[in-house]
């Protein structure tokens, strides 16, 4: 590998040829600031307009200034980080930003958690020298994504993940000048717009910009009100991320305080989305192996691959973007609107509330879920399924409104029926998760026999794109992982031209799956959160003893109670869904 | 200090172009490295704004190597009121394409685009039909080299040369960070030379008559002859072609009316120069010899005492809020709060000591925007508000 030397600060630094002086700089660290920059590293994402100038170097014997985050470093190069003239101009770039900023911090939704706040505290501004316009643009509010534009800072990180990671194409710079913004086309609005709510743009967003539909108020009024019965789910991917809003370390498991702290905010069953996951799995699983007997048996009108069906972005996805697919994926619920429509029926018979009266929460990692939940198939009579969905962050709100100490909290089990859960439930929260769990409920049917292991390293890691072949006592079974969008749509593509190898697909639409969900506590750009909250999840299905969907003994009761068997006609109406063209 | 040299008119670039065909084939017969010789020894520098030395920027292309190279004829003409480019391509294309087809040969490039402001459009037939004729020519020589027109989108901005590249690869017209250069990392990543077309004009006339004719033309560091359009409070605005190195103090005597207050050159992001400056400013590149360097186009804009330098300067600034890319903080907001606060020192609202913070601001905008739009909003600014202070207070 070609080296390159130079000098930071007077410091002699070597870094690989191609290097940035940023990451020159952080190699003998030297922090320089930067505020549109961002790098998901072992994710391929990469934010690197060299627009905000906050970053900028002095470089000897270079006229003007230097972006250290776009700038190469180069053989005998002298830089600067901080001379007088480098920390003026910075002040004044981020005053520039800040004269154009509407700076509510007392009342934004990102306050604590903005990045552009903790620049103009770390570079000490107190007054705006440079006063004048402010841009202003219309709000636009979303099932799902609240845009304050007038927040924007033009950083483009959300531009990034939607086109790029995503190839969705909603959010993209329009207008020139002072008037220059990133919206859809033509300053339409999300909800005119083929955007699937991941909430990507969301999770990257430094400011105010873009955030979530706050409901937190919608449910403390729930809470509060004496003739509402009220019931919250929780998704695997929070009990690994919700320590982070409270300061614990990444990939600290806190399932059994978010369990107390929610009994402490008053729900009257704490309930658990992973039973509804493995829940999922007997629905999906069923549905795979009656189409590979289908297919084995010569029928070929059967549709395969099986593509899961768990990621309300990646169903919008495809409704927009290759409606003529349709018919591929499974027609099983998310876990979160099985755990809805179960809800209001079994349950609500159990404990004899009347639908109208009862209340189901989820606290889910995801923004789409929001949207979800309001799609009108997934409502009785104007009566969702799924009256609130939550995310992790507005979870941690709710727990510091309710004044609880979630770090002293004891650890408490969740409420039966809908509260016990496998291993393969929890799994659902990482990308390989879901095919993961289906292959060891799966096989066990298929073949009859014991799985004689449960990991499948070859379905977990953190690449963009990855295949494992399985082996069903004799059968092959090709699977295909894919997590962010752009990833999935590869492997349409593969499907549309008729050369896809892969018998079951699984796709998540954030990268990382759920653990990087767009509801998640902000990560600002550090994968290795990512990459803890995953580790967590795959202990807490090590620490279970049931780890296989179809030993769930709830699951069983539910069937036998109930729904009868996966896939019967009651099991149709209340599991299952159908697709739309979107296109 | 005042200058001594003296405007004279010169008239090479509307000369006749009916030899194009010799120069093509007699150009091609020498050696790569002997037209670039001949280019540097003219000292030709770039008349798109930067000034950039022609020979060396197609040695430095020539000097990479990869099988994939383009030429880029920059006919995106967007500063207000100039139209010299667009009077070349309907008068001398043959001359452009020539200086193309050269410069293809020299540094290893099969295809060369035009790459032709959306407000040109009704030279497309003409244009056309001129390139099919050209490129009929270079078959018949056996010279490998094709030309195409890319319409542009009508920003400002898209002149600017990486802008100009994202925007022909079907994005968003903003600049790239340079470095990298074209000549590395041009149209579609690969090495490009682009050059406006009064370059290219130029390399016809190094090409056939030799490079001393045209260094013979102007003064040290400002070689040959330039096309300027003059415009503004003068009884003959219009294109004229005059060598390099004149000071203005010859200029306005020759172009004024009686009345010049003062000159703005190189237009938008250009210098304004008052009257007391006349003599001691020359207009040319950067050197020893002159006081101030020759932006844009050569757009000259005369004014006289009826016009009020405040509106001046506010017609600028507005004309950077809606040109400016928006891309980077320091122009996108920069232009903005500069507009806005000259307006508030006219009114009162901020006292007069507000105008040198927003000179400061200038200096940071020079410092830090990332391309040449932002970083010589400077130059207006400070040029009229140090100048005409009063006017920008009363
Ligand atoms: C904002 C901006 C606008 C520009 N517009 C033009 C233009 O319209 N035509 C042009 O030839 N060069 C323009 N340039 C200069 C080009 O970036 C580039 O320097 C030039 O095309 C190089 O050609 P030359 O070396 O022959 O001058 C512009 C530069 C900037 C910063
Ligand atoms: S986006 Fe950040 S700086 Fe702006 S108002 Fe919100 S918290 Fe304050
Ligand atoms: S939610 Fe996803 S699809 Fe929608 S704008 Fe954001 S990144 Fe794009
Ligand atoms: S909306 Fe947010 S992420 Fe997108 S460009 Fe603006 S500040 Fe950056
Ligand atoms: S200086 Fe202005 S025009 Fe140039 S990149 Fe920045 S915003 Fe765009
Ligand atoms: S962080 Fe480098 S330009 Fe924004």
């Amino acid at each position: 590998m070609e080296m390159i030397n130079l000098t930071i600060d007077h410091k002699p630094v070597v870094v690989r040829k191609g290097a940035t002086v940023l990451e020159a700089a952080s190699g003998i660290g030297i922090d320089i600031p930067t505020l549109c920059y961002m790098k998901l590293e072992d994710m391929n994402i990469e934010n690197k307009p060299g627009g905000c100038r906050v970053c900028v170097v002095e470089v000897k014997g270079r006229r003007n200034l230097a972006p250290a985050c776009c700038t190469e470093a180069s053989e005998g190069m002298e830089i600067s980080t901080h001379s007088i003239r480098v920390v003026n101009a910075r002040r004044t770039v981020v005053e520039l930003i800040l004269s154009d900023h509407p700076a509510d911090c007392l009342i934004c939704a990102k306050s604590g958690n903005c990045d552009l706040q903790d620049m103009a505290n770390h570079l000490g501004i107190r007054k705006i020298h440079y006063q004048g316009e402010h841009s202003m643009y219309r709000e636009d509010t979303s099932p799902a994504i609240i845009r304050e534009i007038n927040k924007c800072i033009m950083c483009r990180r959300c531009e990034t993940m939607c086109n790029d990671v995503q190839t969705i194409g909603v959010l993209s710079a329009v207008n020139r000048g002072f008037q220059a913004v990133v919206s859809p086309a033509f300053e339409m609005n999300l909800d005119h717009s083929v955007c699937t709510y991941c909430g990507q743009c969301v999770a990257v967003c430094p400011t105010g910009a873009l955030t979530e539909v706050d409901e937190t108020g919608a449910v403390i009024r729930a809470l509060s009100d004496p003739t509402k019965t009220v019931i919250v789910q929780t998704a695997p991917a929070v009990r690994a991320a919700l320590g982070e809003e409270f300061g614990m370390t990444a990939g600290t498991l806190v399932t059994g305080k978010m369990v107390a702290a929610l009994r402490r905010l008053g729900f009257d069953y704490v309930f658990d989305t992973d039973f509804a996951a493995d829940l999922t799995i007997l629905e999906e699983g069923t549905e795979l192996l009656n189409r590979l007997s289908a297919f084995m048996a010569g029928d070929q009108q059967v549709k395969l691959p099986i593509l899961t069906s768990c990621c309300p972005a990646w169903v919008k996805f495809f409704e927009h973007h290759f409606p003529e697919l349709k018919d591929i994926p499974s027609t099983a619920r998310s876990p979160q609107q099985m755990f809805g429509s179960i809800a209001k029926t079994y349950f609500a018979d159990k404990i004899k509330v009347k639908r109208e009266n009862l209340v189901v929460v989820s606290i889910m990692p995801c923004l789409a879920k929001k949207y979800e939940s309001s799609r009108p198939e997934f409502s009785v009579n104007g009566n969702p399924d799924v009256d609130y969905a939550l995310t992790t962050r507005e979870l941690a709100h709710l727990i510091n409104l309710g004044n609880i100490d979630f770090k002293s909290l004891q650890n408490e089990d969740f409420d039966a029926p809908m509260g016990e859960s496998t291993g393969a439930g929890v799994i659902f929260g990482t990308t390989g998760g879901v095919i993961e769990a289906a292959v060891r409920t799966a096989y066990e049917i298929f073949t009859g026999k014991q799985l004689p292991r449960l990991d499948f390293e070859e379905l977990r890691g953190m690449e963009g794109l990855r295949k494992a072949t399985i082996d069903f006592n004799g059968t092959p079974i090709n699977i295909g992982i894919a997590h962010g969008l752009g990833n999935a749509r590869k492997l349409l593509e593969e499907i549309q031209a008729g050369t896809s190898e892969f018998h079951a697909i699984e796709i998540m639409s954030c990268p990382g799956g759920c653990i990087g969900g767009g509801g998640q506590p902000y990560h600002h750009g550090d994968s290795e959160i990512l990459k803890k909250r995953q580790r967590a999840i795959y202990s807490e299905d090590q620490n279970k003893s049931i780890r296989k969907s179809h030993e769930n003994p709830y699951i069983t009761k539910l069937y036998e109670e109930f729904l009868g068997a996966p896939l019967s006609e009651k099991s149709h109406h209340l599991l299952h869904t159908k697709y739309f063209d979107r296109s | 200090m005042t200058i001594s040299y003296q405007l004279k008119r010169a008239d090479f670039i509307f000369k006749n172009q009916n030899d194009w065909e010799e120069v093509l084939s007699k150009s091609i017969s020498r050696t790569p490295q002997e037209l670039i010789n001949e280019l540097i020894s003219s000292e030709l520098k770039g008349r798109g704004g930067a000034g950039f030395p022609t020979g060396l920027k197609w040695k430095l292309t020539a000097e990479i190597s990869d099988s994939t190279k383009y030429v880029i004829c920059n006919a995106d003409e967007g500063e207000p009121g100039t139209f010299k480019d667009r009077e070349i391509l309907s008068m001398v294309p043959f001359k452009v394409l020539t200086g193309m087809a050269v410069c293809g040969y020299v540094i290893g490039a099969k295809e060369g685009y035009i790459y032709l402001r959306g407000e040109y459009f009704f030279l497309l037939p003409e244009l056309n039909k001129i390139i099919r004729e050209f490129e009929y020519y270079c078959k018949e020589i056996k010279f490998d080299f094709t030309i195409r027109i890319f319409m542009g989108s009508g920003a400002y901005i898209c002149g600017e040369e990486t802008a100009l590249f994202e925007s022909m690869e079907g994005k968003r017209g903003e600049p790239r960070n340079k470095p990298p250069y074209p000549s590395n990392y041009g149209y579609m990543g690969k090495p490009t030379v682009i050059n406006n077309v009064e370059t290219l004009a130029h390399t016809y006339t190094i090409f056939k008559y030799g490079a001393k004719r045209f260094y013979d033309l102007g003064v040290q560091y400002s070689r040959g002859s330039k096309l300027f359009s003059v415009s503004g409070d003068t009884p003959k605005p219009g294109i004229y072609e005059l060598e390099l190195g004149m000071s203005l103090a010859d200029f306005v005597e020759e172009f004024g009316d009686g009345d010049t207050k003062a000159v703005q050159v190189g237009g938008a992001s250009g210098f304004l120069v008052p009257r007391k400056r006349f003599n001691e400013t020359a207009i040319g590149f950067q050197g020893k010899l002159v006081g101030i360097s020759l932006p844009t186009g050569g757009s000259m804009m005369l004014f006289n005492s009826s016009r009020s330098m405040f509106n001046v300067l506010d017609n600028y600034l507005e004309f950077f809020r809606e040109e400016s890319c928006g891309q980077c903080t320091p122009c996108r907001v920069g232009c903005q709060q500069l507009l806005k606060g000259i307006k508030a020192v006219k009114r009162g609202e901020k006292n007069t000591k507000y105008l040198d913070k927003l000179l400061r601001l200038t200096e940071t905008m020079k410092l830090t925007a990332k391309c040449g739009l932002g970083q010589s909003v400077a130059n207006s600014f400070s040029s009229i508000v140090e100048n005409f202070r009063e006017e920008m207070i009363y």
